[in-house]
């Protein structure tokens, strides 16, 4: 059948109800959302209208400066983490049997899927005195007595790279299958060692993907909020948390939404980068 | 050798994976309410209280309400859109999925506060259904992915068959397309389902005062220190999750789902 453009008013019918669902409470919600950083705040209500950019010049501050580098930080090592340890993983499940895989993804889909809220709870047990990791370590000699390994950042650290591992695996997946096995099998056949052919085959292959990955990881981090609460110290609070407890708790919506806007073009140009990497690698 | 190697990454990938279930569920079967590993005694009461105790059982019915409506009308956004863009040729129209598609690649944090500054200043903020207009919007992204999918595999010359034969849009629409894209109708019900299930932030931000939500329970109950029903409530839904995809896995090709098209001839 060949698509036709739409000829009546008619034709148009299937995306009124889409269209204004889509209007009405994502571009209008946003664009308020927008317009609000630039109100004064109300300490009796939200807001009041104005137009002034004190919100944006709040940014300037030193503890701003902290949060927003923290935020960065942790982002870029948990987006890194995960590549690492990903890469590898998903090329090993891309060549196992099919029905291996499905049970892979099957798990990978389900720990993707917890609630923020269960993953930290989750790991606050395990990094806890009385029913954690270190009881086992005392269980086999290798430590004198349980001991709490929360709230650090280590195990902020670990908790977001257990959130965002799924999703790097299921981003590399359709790349990895896609991947022609004949190139690892001619360096099989010219004598490399799997791991060998796998860094200087596999990777360099696969280089825009990864690098295409390592931002979209580093958004996803970038979007945690509950794990740094759960298991880190005030200090490492990240952008997220800062936003939420501006418009919640100081009831200072202007300031949470120039700190959303903010964020909004940082990701923005982080998934143009995304795309130009993209790119490059259809081109080449 | 180098297979031993590589079984051992993927089963520390796995344990890493499992150990915090591994020990959740452990500390889910405690028989007193102490966090204790390897679990003292043996008991499920404590899953039993997820729907004995009016608080849990609430939160727990919220959620699943919640979920239910809000993947529901997320799928109702995305399969006309999908339709439309699939049968018309109009270019223009890819803004709409592009707005789809974008509450989902932002931080969640920009949706919640997006949805916040709208439902206060229209004056909702608090009222219930406005959780499920934010999650569907939210999680459309799920939907219009596998549909667009499913609609890219229909051959378009059945569709032509039939509008020779003199049938019109609507009729082509429910006797052709609609059993081809069934599959991916239901499995981006269930995608979004699931994780409107799990969602926090978003229900935080719009109904987190008037309204609980499973995780908006748990995170509540964990700022006042510790209750076996957390445990048992985790395994609960890493289950429901579990089978939902299981499902999914079952009646549909999941690897394609995923976006693994090149692998439909390996078994």
């Amino acid at each position: 059948m060949r698509r036709e453009a739409p000829q009546r008013l008619a034709d148009y019918g299937p995306l009124l109800f889409p269209a204004g669902m889509l209007i009405v409470f994502f571009v209008i919600p946003f664009a308020t959302m927008i317009a609000v950083s630039f109100f004064q705040r109300d300490p009796a209500g939200f807001y009041s209208t104005a137009f002034v950019f004190d919100n944006y010049a709040r940014f300037l501050s030193l503890f701003f400066g902290k949060v927003l580098g923290f935020s960065l930080f942790l982002a870029v090592t948990v987006a890194i983490c995960c590549v690492v340890i990903a890469v590898p993983f998903t090329y090993l499940l891309s060549r196992a049997r099919r029905r291996t895989q499905v049970l892979w993804l099957v798990a990978l889909l389900s720990v993707l899927s917890l609630s923020e809220v269960i993953i930290g709870f989750a790991w606050s047990t395990l990094f806890s005195r009385t029913a954690g990791i270190t009881n086992l370590l005392v269980a086999i000699g290798l430590m004198s007595e349980p001991v709490a390994l929360n709230p650090s950042f280590g195990a902020v650290l670990t908790a977001m790279v257990y959130q965002a591992l799924p999703y790097t695996v299921l981003v590399l997946y359709p790349a990895l299958v896609r991947l022609d096995p004949t190139l690892t099998e001619a360096a099989r056949t010219l004598g490399a060692s799997p791991v060998k052919s796998f860094f200087t085959v596999v990777v360099p292959a696969l280089r825009n993907t990864i690098v295409a990955t390592l931002i979209m990881v580093f958004i996803f981090a970038l979007g945690s909020y509950l794990l740094p609460q759960i298991l880190g110290r005030p200090q490492h609070w990240t952008l997220s948390v800062l936003i939420t407890d501006q418009a919640i708790y100081q009831s200072n919506m202007p300031f949470a939404s120039a700190m959303a806007v903010f964020l909004v073009l940082v990701t923005l140009g982080l998934v143009a980068l995304t795309l130009i990497a993209g790119r490059k690698g259809e081109a080449a | 050798m180098t297979t031993f190697l590589q079984r051992l990454y993927l089963g520390l990938v796995g344990l890493f994976l499992s150990l915090p279930l591994i020990v959740v569920a452990g500390v889910s079967v405690n028989e007193k309410q102490t966090l204790a590993f390897p679990p003292q005694g043996f008991s499920l009461s404590w899953y039993g209280e997820i729907f004995t105790n009016p608080e849990w059982r609430n939160a727990l019915l919220a959620s699943i309400t919640l979920a239910a409506v809000s993947a529901a009308l997320a799928l109702a956004i995305a399969l006309p859109l999908s339709w439309f863009l699939w049968r018309r040729h109009a270019p223009w129209a890819n803004i709409f999925q592009l707005l789809g598609i974008a509450p989902f690649t932002l931080p969640p944090v920009i949706t919640a506060l997006g949805m916040l500054t709208f439902w206060a200043t229209t004056g909702f903020y608090g009222q219930p259904w406005t959780a499920a207009i934010s999650h569907a919007i939210f999680f459309v992204t799920l939907p219009l992915v596998t549909l667009s999918l499913g609609f890219s595999s229909i051959d378009r010359s059945l569709v032509e068959a039939a509008a020779t034969m003199g049938a019109d849009d609507r009729r082509i629409f429910r006797t052709v397309v609609l059993p081809l894209i069934l599959p991916y109708l239901v499995s981006g019900y269930a995608f979004a389902f699931v994780l409107s299930l799990n969602e926090y932030i978003v229900a935080y931000m719009t109904v987190g005062f008037t309204m609980e939500t499973l995780p908006i329970k748990i995170f509540n109950a964990l700022r006042y220190g510790y209750t076996p029903t957390m445990a048992s409530v985790t395994i609960l839904f890493v289950a429901i999750a579990t089978l939902i995809f299981g499902l999914v896995a079952r009646f549909g090709d999941l690897p394609k789902l995923l976006g693994a098209m090149a692998n439909t001839d390996k078994h």
